[in-house]
């Protein structure tokens, strides 16, 4: 095995003790249970026998069963507490464990939510004061926690908008759209029923006030922009392009998506931005959980605070109580107040870091200039120009010997790291996108650069290894063609 | 800060890798016109002092039993679950793109998709939506996709709260939501459903907590080609009842938070979606699908990638994305903890409790709004002057179910109440002699 | 994806500029994606094709395609009502990039006027379009 070499021995990757696992239906037994059923201590009831159904048709198992069954499954994973996840655009930062901490507290995690406002001052008041921490952060003017993750808050952005437009009497149809917006943007937007309007990019990768002079008009309801946009390239001309928006009655989204990158440097409301979500994941480190929950609060200068979702918090005197009386709000989002635990993870965050949020800015940026710096040559640079909390490369070096970015993730997983962001943004064919984030110290990111140097070594010298990669994994290169033309959606 | 690595000598050779004197200067790009001036105003707290500040908030919250559900059920939660899921390879891990390096994510999905339409009765299961109420507007929109009519009849007693979502969602689009009344039992009367409509949205066991028919209601969904969803709030119903797709649902949708997860106030919650194969690709969420790897080996994917929003953008069939991924896998670990036989034991225990809860309630001078069956939660009229003691109970520690009066005028003065496995019948017979 | 060189660019087929090929029997037209669509998509996991009776509309989206990493619609080159449809897609999608011209069509159209159809740029035309945009990768 080649990886075994000394050239590879400063990467984390290394065969280890892997187990084989199946399903758990097929580790089923009839007679076990792993359920400690609670006494019967009341009379058994009656209910009609015609509204009762078979028993579900759901595996028999032992505690240990679930439990080596789950262990093992668990060791198929990579986690940012295994090592680092550059992955582009999704920031995966560590997460600190006494987040969980706090959101394991008893007071919070056995709360009803339909408790007498008497019952949850504590929870409502930690609510509002994680809000006053996020206007505090952003500079916005309101908020509502609500939203469930970013793709809803951008939603509630979105629908905002929409019903501010219709509260003015005469709903617009179109919305400008880069295509360096976030991945979820278009979506959103379409929901709203606006339909997305493409915008040229100058030669630098971002938008232009001309650009915009010449797409604004009286059916378009705004923007959406991602700044820095997904090509981690600041929107210089931000201020103008919402001043040229606002002029023709528009409203500026902001994606908040990369607010990773200017916590302390940007003020959100100079930038001219309306509405914002925020990622709490993604800033204020909030686990990702292989796929949510995630909570996604918006912002709002002062012309929006009449739209934002309802029930909001208000406080009186030193007691908090719900609001749901607003006439212009676009409503509910949540089927409660949103997802608590997950705010109270992203409050622990902010007051353990406080205004050190902007040492967490500072490092993520310098983080990734320092791995461009480091891989600048050995992989392209499609924009060359400063970047801030991530950086793009692609495999046009690299695909001359038959190597393509997908070839370069794979081998990266052999040598113990999480592949970063493939083939995003559209813009960028082949794209390899690096978003390292501030978790990493100076000596993983040296072991990063020298595995993403020693692959395109590889890709000149033995390309057939790159292509034959992973060769560390439990499975490699599942066949997502078959998955998809013969869908197995269920054992 | 010691979430950050760099020591400054760290710091003095990166930023000369970059080629910078100053960390200031990576921010040149930002324009004064867009720039903050001033520092960010919260003083960083050491971990023992912010646990002390969230234990205070925490614990001015009241401990008390809440004999209260609504949409959010107290379950016992079994040790090993948290345990388990709060591995970090599974908690700190992301979507799972790469699928080399999350086999654990996806077979579990894979599995909690298989568990969560075997317990629905259904085809098909996604990889979960944000909580209930978004899982039910969600499935209205997609049943409008499916019908392509732009109205929905939905019952008056789903819960309020989803049925707001369900507005809020659909509000831009211009889609209509007309209200089907209920009848004197306290189930859906479906004589007065439109023509026009492409779903008959009905949840059951309904906010009140009657179980629906829905097999009239899946006739009158279908009488007029329409689709019947199916929404639930309280996920361990299904331990007992006939299972919705063996009724005739075409869509199911609900909340998942009585398996395995903590109430958190309200939030997150696991929503479920499971339907009919035929409507697969109008599915919105994640599905993860089995395929084999290069060597032949069973894997698991991310599959139907295509009706996604970062694929299809403003033609996808929704915009989420990260759903509730974690939770769901908690889901997962309890319905495998159950299994066919517990989760019986424990639904039937559920109905056992709310009965004798109910029938001592009854003792007191409270009277049933509804005589139809229910499963764990039922609506009483109180007694006169109870509406008084409601907040003197809370003192003690027992909240006394929900006022029905600001989600249903015409009940005024009636609460609905719900007890589940955790409250023991010492707990309920202490309540019960407070209230007498 | 196939260089110009590669591509089989059929001389007795119609295309449109959004990669459809087009062949006219009467007033029926034949319609499926050609060489250089389904090799630009790679591998098609789902074809999404209208029902039989459906009006379509020449230049307008009738169905769509999808690879495990794209969509593209499939527009019509013409206008008029589908008269059938190739139900063998349903099951084996892959038999556009198997066989585009000949198991993969998709739809048969009753054809409104024949203006439409002798529009689409015959094979040599369509040739040197492919080239240009060949040339712009």
């Amino acid at each position: 095995m080649s990886h075994s070499s000394n050239s590879f021995n400063h990467c984390p990757g290394a065969r280890g003790l892997t187990f084989r696992e199946s399903l758990l239906w097929e580790r089923s037994r009839e007679g076990r249970l792993a359920l400690s059923v609670p006494e019967q201590d009341v009379p058994e009831s009656n209910l009609d026998p015609s509204l009762v159904g078979d028993a579900p048709d759901l595996p028999e198992l032992s505690e240990v069963d679930v439990v080596r069954h789950y262990t093992r499954l668990s060791t198929w994973n990579y986690g940012v507490d295994t090592g680092m996840y550059p992955l582009g655009s999704c920031t995966m930062k560590y997460n600190p464990k006494v987040n969980e901490q706090a959101a394991a507290l008893p007071g919070f995690a056995d709360l009803h939510p339909m408790m007498p406002e008497s019952c949850v001052q504590g929870a409502l008041k930690l609510m509002y004061e994680l809000e006053r921490d996020l206007l505090e952060i952003t500079g916005m003017h309101a908020v509502s926690l609500q939203p469930s993750a970013g793709a809803q808050g951008e939603l509630a952005g979105m629908l905002m908008i929409h019903a501010y437009h219709s509260s003015k009497g005469k709903q617009r149809h179109k919305i400008i759209m880069p295509g360096t917006a976030h991945g979820t943007n278009p979506a959103s937007a379409a929901l709203c029923g606006y339909k997305p309007v493409p915008v040229e990019l100058s030669s630098d990768g971002i938008v232009t006030p001309d650009a915009i002079r010449a797409l604004m008009d009286e059916d378009t309801a705004g923007i959406m922009i991602t700044n820095p946009n997904t090509l981690g390239i600041f929107e210089t001309h931000i201020a103008e392009i919402s001043k040229i928006i606002h002029e023709r009655g528009g409203l500026v989204y902001g994606d908040g998506a990369n607010m990773n990158a200017l916590m302390g440097y940007a003020d959100i409301e100079k930038m001219g931005i309306d509405v914002m979500h925020l990622n709490v994941h993604k800033t204020f480190s909030t686990p990702h959980g292989g796929g949510g929950p995630g909570a996604g609060p918006v912002v709002v200068r002062d012309i929006l605070e009449p739209f934002l979702p309802v029930p909001r918090i208000k406080k009186e005197g030193d007691r908090y109580r719900l609001e749901s009386n607003a006439p212009l709000s676009i409503g509910r989002l949540h089927a409660f107040l949103g997802n608590f635990s997950i705010l109270v993870r992203a409050l622990s965050f902010i007051r353990t870091t406080g205004k050190n949020l902007k040492d967490v800015t500072e490092q993520a940026v310098l983080n990734a200039n320092y791995v461009k710096a480091n891989l600048k040559g050995v992989y392209n640079l499609p924009f060359p120009q400063p970047s801030m909390h991530e950086c793009i490369f692609n495999d046009a070096i690299q695909q001359k010997n038959g190597v393509t970015t997908l070839d370069i993730a794979k081998r990266l997983i052999d040598l113990g790291y999480h592949p970063p962001t493939v083939y995003f943004p559209l813009v960028v064919d082949g794209a390899l996108m690096i978003e390292p984030t501030e978790s990493e110290s100076k000596d993983e990111l040296d072991g990063f650069i020298a595995a993403m140097k020693a692959i395109a070594e590889e890709a000149k010298n033995s390309p057939e290894t790159v292509k034959a990669a992973p060769e560390n994994t439990t499975i490699q290169r599942p066949d997502e063609v078959q998955a998809a033309r013969r869908l197995i959606l269920r054992g | 800060m010691r979430y950050l690595s760099h020591t400054p000598e760290d710091l003095r050779e990166m930023m000369e890798a970059v080629g910078i004197k100053k960390i200031e200067e990576l921010f040149a790009s930002i324009p004064a016109g867009s720039r903050r001036e001033r520092e960010i105003a919260i003083e960083p707290r050491s971990e023992w002092a912010l646990m002390r500040e969230m234990g205070e908030m925490a614990g001015a919250d009241c401990p008390g039993v809440a004999f209260v559900g609504a949409g959010s059920y107290s379950h016992h939660v079994p040790a090993h679950i948290p345990y388990l899921y709060s591995r970090s390879e599974f908690q700190t891990s992301y979507t799972p793109y790469q699928p080399e390096v999350s086999q654990g994510t996806l077979q579990a999905i894979f599995e909690f998709q298989t568990m969560t339409a075997n317990l629905l009765g259904m085809e098909v299961a996604n990889a979960s939506m944000y909580d209930g109420a978004s899982a039910l507007a969600e499935s209205a929109l997609m049943a409008i996709r499916v019908k392509k009519r732009p109205k929905v009849a939905c019952s008056r007693f789903n819960h309020p709260h989803y049925v707001q979502v369900l507005d809020t969602y659909f509000r831009p689009s211009g889609f209509k939501r007309v209200e089907l009344g209920v009848l004197p039992d306290g189930r859906t009367d479906y004589s007065k459903v439109p023509d026009d409509v492409s779903a008959v949205i009905v949840q059951s066991p309904n906010f009140l907590g009657v179980i629906e028919d829905l097999e009239a209601a899946a006739r009158a969904a279908h009488d007029r080609g329409a689709l019947l969803v199916v929404s639930f709030a309280e996920a361990m119903a299904w331990g007992l009842l006939k299972s919705p797709g063996s009724q005739g649902a075409d869509i199911v949708c609900g909340e998942g938070k009585s398996f395995g997860l903590s109430q958190n106030f309200g939030g997150p919650g696991v929503g479920m979606l499971a339907c009919k194969t035929e409507f697969v690709r109008t599915t919105p969420g994640r599905l993860v699908g089995q395929t084999a790897d290069r060597e032949g080996k069973r894997s698991f994917v991310l599959t139907l990638a295509a009706r996604e929003q970062h694929i299809r953008r403003e033609k996808a069939v929704s915009n989420i994305c990260t759903n509730s991924g974690h939770c769901a896998l908690a889901a997962a670990m309890y319905m495998a903890t159950a299994g066919k036989t517990g989760l019986r034991q424990v639904a039937r225990l559920n109905h056992d409790k709310a009965a004798y809860l109910k029938s001592g309630l009854e003792k007191a001078g409270f009277r049933p709004l509804f005589d139809a069956p229910f499963f764990n939660e039922f609506a009483l009229t109180a007694p006169d002057g109870f509406e008084s003691r409601h907040e003197a109970l809370a003192q003690k520690g027992f909240i006394a179910g929900l006022g029905l009066e600001r989600y249903f005028p015409e009940y005024k003065g009636a609460y609905l109440f719900c007890a589940t496995e955790v409250h023991t019948k010492d707990v309920i017979d202490a309540f019960l002699k407070e209230v007498a | 994806m196939k260089t110009f060189e590669e591509l089989d660019i059929r001389k007795d087929l119609s295309y449109s500029k959004t990669h459809e090929w087009a062949k006219k029997a009467g007033s029926v037209v034949c319609v499926g994606v050609d060489d250089y669509a389904q090799s630009a998509l790679g591998d098609i996991v789902y074809v999404e094709l209208p029902s039989v009776g459906a009006a379509v509309n020449a230049g307008a989206a009738f169905g769509s395609l999808e690879s495990t990493k794209a969509v593209s619609d499939l527009n019509s080159p013409v206008t008029g009502k589908v008269t059938k449809v190739n139900d063998a897609l349903a099951d084996a999608p892959e038999l556009v990039n198997s066989s585009p011209y000949e198991e993969g069509w998709m739809v048969e159209i009753e054809a409104e006027g024949g203006a439409e159809f002798d529009a689409l740029l015959k094979s040599d035309a369509y040739a040197e379009y492919v080239k240009t945009l060949d040339a712009s990768h």
